[in-house]
């Protein structure tokens, strides 16, 4: 499968991560070698093989829905770049 | 003082040879006298290191204290420490004290050790060499032209120089092991979930596992003693009991089966290296251990299955780290989307973002039964030759890695070079299993590490059976020349 300077755009996009004109030449190579070398995989038989996601397929616990935490909103927020009144700030979404 | 392991402290802590007070003031002092050779710390606790160890010592004066109270350890830069920095070697949380301890970090600080400070390591876990940590790369303390491996290898340079007796660590697809080979010391990745991942900076969630960095199997099992425990805040962790993993040290290793897989000692393995693991089983055969050829035909499939599963989820935990709540946020945003774009941009080097965006593509429409699903498939393959394997062995040997520790820039501008340093290490975390690095001699004054892999929770016999064999070797007790200095004894 080969990748593409606009496919390197459009995944820069999807993650939120601005490109360097100046580097996304380079990019795009590095990027093309990881995918050659993953592409190995296609070469594995794997009919009727399940899906393993957990090393030793755990499944999720469940706890009694009760309140255990205390409230950390300003410990949590003495950290952050911008707050204002217990909220967080960022650039104006809606006018 | 320096040369003792962390049993050899705990026996003078004990009969009152010194005090923790003492001992942590020798590792700070040796820390600010050497640590710019090595930049193995990110951040020196000096602020509180002795406030925690007077405590200590209040603490056995009144006795009833902890086996591990008052020994000085150093925590890798990924595990969150209540009110000291936390940057996970990136430039994004170069600013991030967070308000919480990891589990990790409060389990030590309920034992009563005490905290030297953070160390360095590959940006958010990423990499082999620690050539990718925004505060620069760590040096090996056996020669400081050489990588000490990654990512742990600020943790693996702090323990080989002697600037801390052990050091917590993570390991993802090697970040332990291959950095203990590498520095020439003993560190243990133990089974998927027997150490808890709270509050420990997320990669790769199915893979990521804390684990102990010391000079001996011994230390190891006493951090591992701390370190262990079900901990309901992390979801994967296992609710099974802790075991005393020094009770088996002393064990013999008569009628021990090692499994010695072919694919292990294939095309790409340096041939000291080889030489230097095969020695080393056959001192393990003469203490009555036998060898027995397998195979784990998938082997050459764990690093491309590995490359789509971290870097995907890398992704998804990696969304995080947006400008809004903690971290870095960029200059004058001048909208939103501006803000997460150039926060990114900013925050993150060039191998986090690699990784991120391979991530991405690995899970987008259209190419996740490809690659993602693929993988998950393989994964399962990977795990099924371990499971056949443990049916006829107790424990599996090989090289920790390829070849011994490599300049700094040999594998800069080629990731896949750098990717394919874990060839030996990244199937145990596909399947969930536990490994260590044992030292085990040198290539050209440069250590050589044997990979132990155990079966799932039997982190006592690989402990056992690494003890026995320092009992018989002393590659372990070998040191770097150049890290003494004067008017510090």
């Amino acid at each position: 499968m080969t990748i593409e300077r606009a496919d390197i755009e459009k995944l820069a996009e999807l993650a939120r991560i601005e490109i360097n004109e100046a580097t996304i030449a380079e990019t795009t190579q590095s990027i093309a070698d990881v995918l050659a070398l993953v592409d190995q995989l296609q070469a594995a038989d794997t009919e009727g093989v399940e899906p393993m996601a957990h090393p030793t397929d755990a499944i999720q616990r469940l706890r009694t829905d009760e309140v255990t935490e205390t409230n950390h909103r300003e410990d949590f927020q003495a950290i952050a770049p911008a707050t204002e009144a217990g909220l967080y700030l960022v650039p104006k979404v809606i006018d | 003082m320096h040369d003792k392991t962390i049993a050899e402290i705990i026996v003078g802590l004990d009969a009152g040879d010194f005090t923790s007070v003492e001992i942590t003031q020798h590792y700070l002092r040796r820390i600010q006298a050497l640590d710019s050779t090595y930049n193995s710390f990110i951040t020196v606790n000096e602020a509180s290191a002795l406030a925690q160890a007077e405590a200590a010592d209040k603490r056995r004066a009144e006795g009833n204290a902890p086996v591990f109270c008052g020994v000085p350890i150093a925590h890798k830069d990924i595990f969150c420490t209540n009110g000291i920095r936390t940057s996970c070697g990136s430039k994004m949380l170069d600013n991030f004290v967070p308000p919480y301890d990891a589990t990790v970090v409060e389990n030590f600080a309920n034992a009563g050790a005490v905290i030297l400070g953070k160390t360095n390591m590959d940006e958010f876990a990423m990499g082999s060499s620690n050539e990718t940590s925004f505060y620069g790369p760590v040096k090996n303390p056996w020669n400081t032209n050489t990588v000490p491996g990654g990512s742990s290898g600020g943790s693996a340079a702090a323990v080989a120089a002697h600037l801390a007796p052990g050091a917590t660590a993570t390991d993802t697809g090697g970040s332990i092991r291959q950095p203990a080979a590498l520095c020439g010391i003993t560190g243990l990745k133990p089974t998927y979930g027997r150490v808890s991942r709270w509050g420990m900076i997320a990669f790769a969630s199915s893979l990521d596992q804390g684990g102990p960095m010391a000079r001996t199997a011994e230390d190891c099992a006493l951090m591992l003693n701390v370190m262990a425990s079900f901990d309901p805040k992390d979801s994967t962790s296992i609710d099974r009991e802790v075991p005393d993993y020094t009770a088996n040290l002393n064990q013999s290793l008569k009628g021990l089966k090692i499994g010695i897989p072919k694919e292990y000692f294939e095309e790409g393995l340096n041939l000291g290296t080889e030489q230097a693991v095969r020695d080393a089983l056959a001192e393990l055969e003469k203490q009555g251990a036998t060898l027995v050829s397998i195979s784990l035909p998938h082997t050459k499939l764990a690093v491309p299955a590995y490359y789509v599963i971290a870097p995907a989820e890398a992704s998804a935990n990696l969304s995080r780290f947006d400008g809004v709540r903690y971290g870095h946020r960029c200059e004058d945003p001048k909208d939103l989307r501006d803000m997460y774009m150039r926060t990114r941009a900013e925050g993150f080097g060039d191998e986090v973002k690699r990784r991120i965006l391979v991530g991405a593509y690995c899970l987008s429409a259209g190419y996740y039964d490809a690659y993602y699903r693929k993988a998950q498939q393989v994964r399962r393959l990977i795990k099924q030759d371990f499971v056949d394997a443990f049916e006829q062995v107790d424990v599996i040997m090989g090289p920790t890695s390829p070849s011994p520790a490599f300049e700094f820039g040999a594998k800069g501008n080629d990731p896949v070079a750098m990717y394919l340093e874990d060839i030996y290490t990244i199937a145990t975390n596909l399947a969930g299993l536990p490994g260590m690095s044992v030292p085990c001699g040198f290539v050209d004054n440069k250590p050589v590490g044997l990979q132990i892999i155990g079966d799932y929770f039997d982190e006592s016999r690989m402990l056992n059976v690494a003890h026995q064999f320092q009992q018989t070797t002393d590659w372990h007790k070998q040191a770097p020349e150049d890290i003494e200095v004067g008017g510090i004894e």
